[in-house]
């Protein structure tokens, strides 16, 4: 702090004095003018920060008038389809907050509505990297902490809808105590541990709510920590475009502009949220009653994140087999096992092509999903079967809303996941390769600029006009990768291994479309005149 | 926020979609103060006085042909002995009967009969042999029943009628294509008849299960429900958790995408 | 062209002054290729040139500020002007209502308003950053390696391995009590008895649910669905574990015509005149199977869609349950009223790993195999 005026402002004065005290200057001087390159896909990242921050502010909030327990309680609120009716503390408390706290229904849904936008952020903003290419070296790292985020937040949300207690949260937890009992050899014991003794017992929203509370939102918070510095030391990824290079950032500094946006955008976040919450219902817990293990409401079904889940549990065919006086439940563990490996192919996705590319260079050109056909085939195929999945969550209500037989959606959507993915793999690789054959063709031979032109011999032709040099290069730069030979290694052998990379690296690249040259497009000049 | 009333069965993106332009019309300000018009009376045509032999006449011109000259049941339509008065008034009061189409269920429209046609040929089917009544007046009256009765009907209409019309009264869907419809303003003799006559795949509640008062106790329920329109704001077709997502997906963050996309662009 | 490398993954290829270079892989080095352009040339925008747009540009900012602060008053005036009256859920409408507008208006105002003055007056300028590599500077990495040299060296911890490896072993060893600790979540008792058996006893009313009234046998009448319990349990407390055990015994009853169901030998006499008992709980993941469709007798599920035939005890026609619903078997007493046999003869519920070891020996499968295929 240089400050050589004559007579020094407040402001200076206290930045000297916590310089002296911090030594904030020498961050200030590292980050302050850190330059973040601008897209609207780049904001996806601070949509879901910002909204776990309204989660936090009205989680806490919430904190101050719920009561943890299943203690059976006589409700005496003003709620008058409730009265005198015996239900536990946690879901009295629920229903206090919401109608007899001035702004507490306010805030139990901003609450909750804040944590559907969070977890559909991050959908999103995974999708972006993903179909990006936004998770290459030297991002792999950062992908696998945004992914332990990612199902964090999910656990985050089934143990907050669960502690309610009431009808829906509570059929809920017996298909979550069913899935569990139906794991070999543990299931039982993990069952009986998890709820204290039988199902529901009296436990398991205590034990929920401290999950919720501290240990969970703490892991967030830590992780999302990480997240953001490896964020800052990798620097942004950025679209390729004139100026923008794998060697540098082009964009806005923080100070001012970047820090203004994204503050503002802060409000903007949270304002839309409060709206939201203040005029949309969501889980109106007063409806479904408290837990009762006798009663279900026609609908049940989990919050939109963990339908999947049940979308697969609803698709799985009804099989069970008994080996040697042992149960194996395979309508619970096939879709937890399909389950279990599609995470963890989401996971490690980053290092499978990174093996299959070999491609050891860091990357920081955000590559268009079309310059990389294979992978957004792959990916494409991978939101088609999570999307079914969750459609399957809901097929009663699409066969009600469409006047369906619900056997027969199920059916359907069986065939959909099965043979579905597979033409949508295809589909999207056939699209993609088709998008980019019209780049080239718009560089070589120019974009139709909607001009008719009559030609003397009385012959129409539209007339093509061929890019500036700024907007034509987006269109050129991008990686290209052809498959590798099967090539003996150090030693002189072909391992296994070396063959499967070939073969990975064929059905990766064969029928990739190269950039276009500058020969080319001197070529097809000549051509035309 | 008569949304209640309106959305029906519909898609839940057409009712979010209408929900939003409603919000963004009115400012939420009729949110506020949102009051449900009544239920309009059923027709009560009690013009003139019909009798029992209207009723076996005013049968045979338009029932017959499925349910027999002297309701016994041919292949089309069910025998009708036994069912009651109470089961014509549901069936025919609703429109359910006669049956626009042949479907896996009897769906409901506007009534075809007045209801002095109807209660005449309620009054010869049970002639025919007994079947449940017509319910007395007393137990169609909610407005005695006390805050507990509310709450009591609250938890019967879980226990006994949540699995299929939902907690809500938004209906569900049955097997093979049927479905449970909602419960939005009914009438209260047309829920007292479904309960007490099991029409179609609903099960019977005789007095013996859930007895007249309860059943009184439910209707008030029900009544509480559509007089009180959801608390939070608009209720997304009361759909539970698939509508909440569909909206936060479409409106929610595709509207935050839209900002975003406002925001990173080039002012000119 | 293509540059194949054989060396360690994520090793260098080699550094020539000081700039690492990378294996590329399967890349195409790319000859012929296109020069990037450079930065296009700055756009002014309206408010760059003309001073009017600017000046309008700067009140729009202050309005949207300005609203904010409207917003944040109106947020603390509503909370008093719209209070909650008890039992009027209109009032808890309006309070949520104007309350979040009012809240929403103080945030967007902010967040617009900040937006607009970003976007319109402050410096559009692009600013370039170089990157450098995400691994550390060559001095850095020496020296890291250096630490951990002088540190095994101080220490002695490739030296000393006898230290080293009980270290190590010590350190596994120490979070295990913490799993032992974890015994005390549920009762000491084991979960198997528990969880084979429930409340129903030789004799036990048939009750409704949730009053607990006993059920005489005419009160079931030919397409009626009763939701029952047992009646002692009506009188067990919700402390006392009123949920756990509704949890196992909940049951539903209806009435079929006799000649309608198809019954399997061995299974006569666990009906009473046509009416049937089944455990509510579903086999799949334990929802409460209660749709009941009086004219199909089917059974559907309302959280997984399994589907299950009344008429030949409960065994699946759909969906991902496996297991016909457990029955219970039913008679009458002496004063017309439903009562039990006995508890199930399995355990309700989904399946679990051990579950065939608590199947009853006086259980009668539903046909030679409840383990047949599904229709």
């Amino acid at each position: 702090m240089t400050a050589t005026a004559t007579r020094p402002s407040l402001t200076s004065k206290a930045s000297n004095y916590l310089d002296e005290r911090t030594s904030i200057s020498t961050m200030v001087a590292a980050l302050g003018r850190k330059v973040f390159p601008d897209h609207w896909s780049f904001m996806l990242g601070e949509v879901i920060l910002y909204s776990f921050v309204a989660i936090l502010l009205s989680g806490t909030f919430l904190t101050f008038f719920f009561e943890p327990s299943m203690v059976p309680v006589h409700y005496d609120g003003s709620y008058v389809p409730l009265k005198g009716m015996e239900m536990s503390a946690a879901y009295a408390s629920t229903i206090n907050l919401s109608f007899d706290i001035r702004g507490g229904l306010l805030m139990r849904q901003l609450h909750h509505w804040s944590a559907l936008l969070f977890i559909a952020a991050i959908g999103l903003h995974m999708l972006r990297v993903f179909f990006t290419g936004a998770f290459r070296k030297p991002r792999e790292v950062n992908w696998v902490v945004g992914f332990i985020l990612f199902i964090l937040a999910m656990a985050e949300g089934f143990t907050g809808y669960s502690l309610p207690d009431d009808l829906l949260s509570g059929n809920g937890l017996a298909i979550i105590n069913g899935m569990v009992k139906g794991i070999p050899l543990v299931g039982e014991w993990v069952s009986w541990l998890l709820f204290g003794g039988l199902f529901p017992g009296n436990d398991i929203v205590p034990r929920l709510f401290v999950l919720h509370i501290m240990l969970l939102p703490a892991l967030v918070i830590a992780l999302i920590g990480v997240h953001l510095v490896l964020m800052v030391i990798n620097k942004h990824t950025q679209f390729a475009g004139p100026g923008k290079t794998n060697d540098n950032v082009v964009g806005a500094p923080i100070m001012p502009l970047f820090a203004a946006k994204a503050g503002s955008f802060f409000f903007i976040v949270f304002g839309v949220l409060v709206a939201i919450a203040s005029t949309f219902t969501i889980l109106p817990v007063w409806e479904y009653g408290p837990y009762d293990p006798s009663p279900v409401s026609a609908g049940t079904q989990p919050d939109w994140y963990i339908g999947f889940a049940d979308g697969a549990l609803r698709l799985a065919p009804g099989l069970e087999s008994e080996i040697f006086g042992l149960t194996f439940s395979w309508n619970i563990l096939l879709p937890m096992a399909v389950l279990g490996l599609f995470i963890v192919v989401v996971m490690i996705y980053p290092f499978l092509e990174a093996w299959i590319t070999g491609d050891k260079r860091e990357h920081h050109i955000a590559e268009r999903p079309r310059n990389n056909p294979t992978r957004t085939a792959i990916g494409a195929a991978g939101v088609w079967f999570y999307a079914i999945m969750w459609a399957a969550a809901s097929s009663d209500l699409i066969a009600t809303h469409f006047h369906l037989n619900v056997f027969q959606v199920t059916w359907a959507l069986q065939a959909m996941i099965t043979i579905g993915t597979v033409i949508v793999y295809w589909l999207t690789k056939r699209i993609a390769i088709g998008l980019q054959k019209k780049d080239r063709e718009i560089l070589l031979h120019g974009y139709e600029s909607g001009n008719i032109r009559r030609l003397p011999g009385g012959e129409y032709i539209e007339v093509h006009e061929p890019l500036d040099e700024y907007s034509s290069w987006k269109l050129k730069a991008f990686d290209s990768y052809e498959p590798v030979m099967v090539r003996p290694n150090a030693q002189g052998r072909i391992t296994p291994a070396t063959h499967l990379r070939a073969a990975l690296t064929r059905w990766f690249f064969e029928d990739r479309i190269a950039p276009v040259t500058r020969g080319e497009l001197e070529a097809s000049k000549h051509d035309h005149h | 926020m008569a949304s209640r009333k309106k959305t029906g069965r519909r898609h839940p993106l057409a009712s979010a979609a209408l929900l939003l332009i409603g919000l963004v019309a009115a400012g939420g300000a009729s949110a506020a103060v949102g009051t449900v018009a009544n239920a309009e009376p059923a027709p009560a045509a009690h013009s003139q006085q019909l009798t029992i032999e209207d009723g076996a006449e005013l049968f045979r011109a338009n029932c017959a042909s499925c349910h027999g000259m002297n309701a016994e049941g041919t292949e089309h339509g069910v025998s009708l002995i036994g069912v009651g008065a109470a089961s014509v008034d549901f069936q025919v009061m609703t429109g359910r009967m006669p049956m626009a189409f042949q479907g896996p269920q009897a769906l409901e429209r506007e009534p075809q009969f007045t209801q002095a046609q109807s209660d005449a040929m309620g009054d010869w089917i049970a002639t025919l042999a007994p079947g449940p009544e017509r319910p007395a007046e007393e137990w169609l009256d909610t407005s005695q029943v006390s805050a507990e009765g509310i709450a009591s009907g609250g938890e019967l209409f879980r226990i006994n009628c949540a699995m299929c019309h939902n907690v809500a009264g938004a209906g569900g869907a049955l097997t093979e294509g049927k479905f449970a419809p909602n419960l939005y303003d009914i009438d209260a003799a047309h829920i007292y008849e479904a309960m007490l006559t099991g029409p179609q795949n609903m099960p019977v509640f005789n007095d013996n299960n859930i007895a007249p008062e309860q059943k009184r106790e439910i209707i008030a329920y029900l009544h509480y429900l559509d007089e009180n329109p959801s608390v939070g704001g608009f209720d997304l077709g009361s759909l539970g958790p698939v509508s909440e997502g569909l909206f936060i997906w479409i409106f929610g963050l595709g509207g935050i995408v839209a900002i975003t996309v406002w925001l990173t662009s080039r002012p000119n | 062209m293509s540059a194949e490398d054989q060396s360690a993954p994520g090793e260098p290829v080699g550094t020539e002054h000081d700039v690492v270079v990378y294996g590329r892989g399967a890349a195409i080095e790319q000859r012929d290729a296109f020069e990037n352009p450079g930065l296009p040339p700055h756009r002014p925008r309206q408010t760059d040139l003309h001073p009017h747009k600017e000046r309008r540009a700067e009140r729009q900012v202050v309005g949207w500020f300005l609203a904010s602060m409207l917003g944040s008053v109106l947020a603390i005036v509503a909370y008093f002007a719209v209070p909650i009256v008890p039992g009027d859920m209109g009032s808890v409408r309006a309070n949520n209502l104007f309350l979040g507008l009012a809240i929403a208006l103080a945030l967007l105002g902010i967040g617009f308003g900040g937006m607009h003055w970003a976007r319109q007056l402050m410096s559009s300028h692009e600013v370039v950053e170089e990157r450098h590599l995400s691994r550390g500077s060559v001095p850095s990495r020496e020296r890291a390696v250096e630490i951990f040299r002088l540190g095994d060296e101080e220490s002695g911890f490739s030296r000393r391995s006898l230290i080293r490896n009980t270290l190590i072993g010590a350190i596994a060893l120490v979070p295990l009590p913490a799993i032992v600790l974890f015994r005390d979540l549920a009762p000491v008792q084991n979960p198997d008895v528990a969880l084979a058996h429930t409340m129903w006893e030789p004799g036990m009313r048939l009750a409704l649910d949730p009053s607990g009234t006993p059920i005489k046998a005419a009160d079931v009448t030919i397409g009626s669905a009763f939701h029952v319990i047992p009646e002692e349990l009506a009188s067990v407390g919700h402390e006392e574990g009123y949920l756990d055990q509704k949890a196992l015994a909940a049951v539903l009853l209806v009435r079929l015509k006799p000649e309608d169901i198809k019954e399997a030998p061995g299974r006569e006499g666990w009906s009473y005149d046509g009416i049937v008992a089944y455990s509510k709980i579903c086999t799949h993941v334990g929802c409460p199977v209660a749709l009941y469709e009086q004219q199909t007798h089917h059974l559907l599920c309302p959280c997984h869609q399994s589907t299950f035939d009344v008429t030949e005890h409960a065994k699946v026609i759909f969906g991902p349950a496996k297991r016909p619903l457990p029955q219970l078997p039913i008679t009458v007493d002496d004063e017309g009223f439903l009562v039990a046999q006995r508890d199930f003869t399995e355990p309700v519920g989904p399946s679990y790993f051990e579950r065939l070891h608590y199947v009853d020996p006086e259980h009668v499968p539903v046909s030679a195999a409840e383990t047949e295929t599904r229709a």
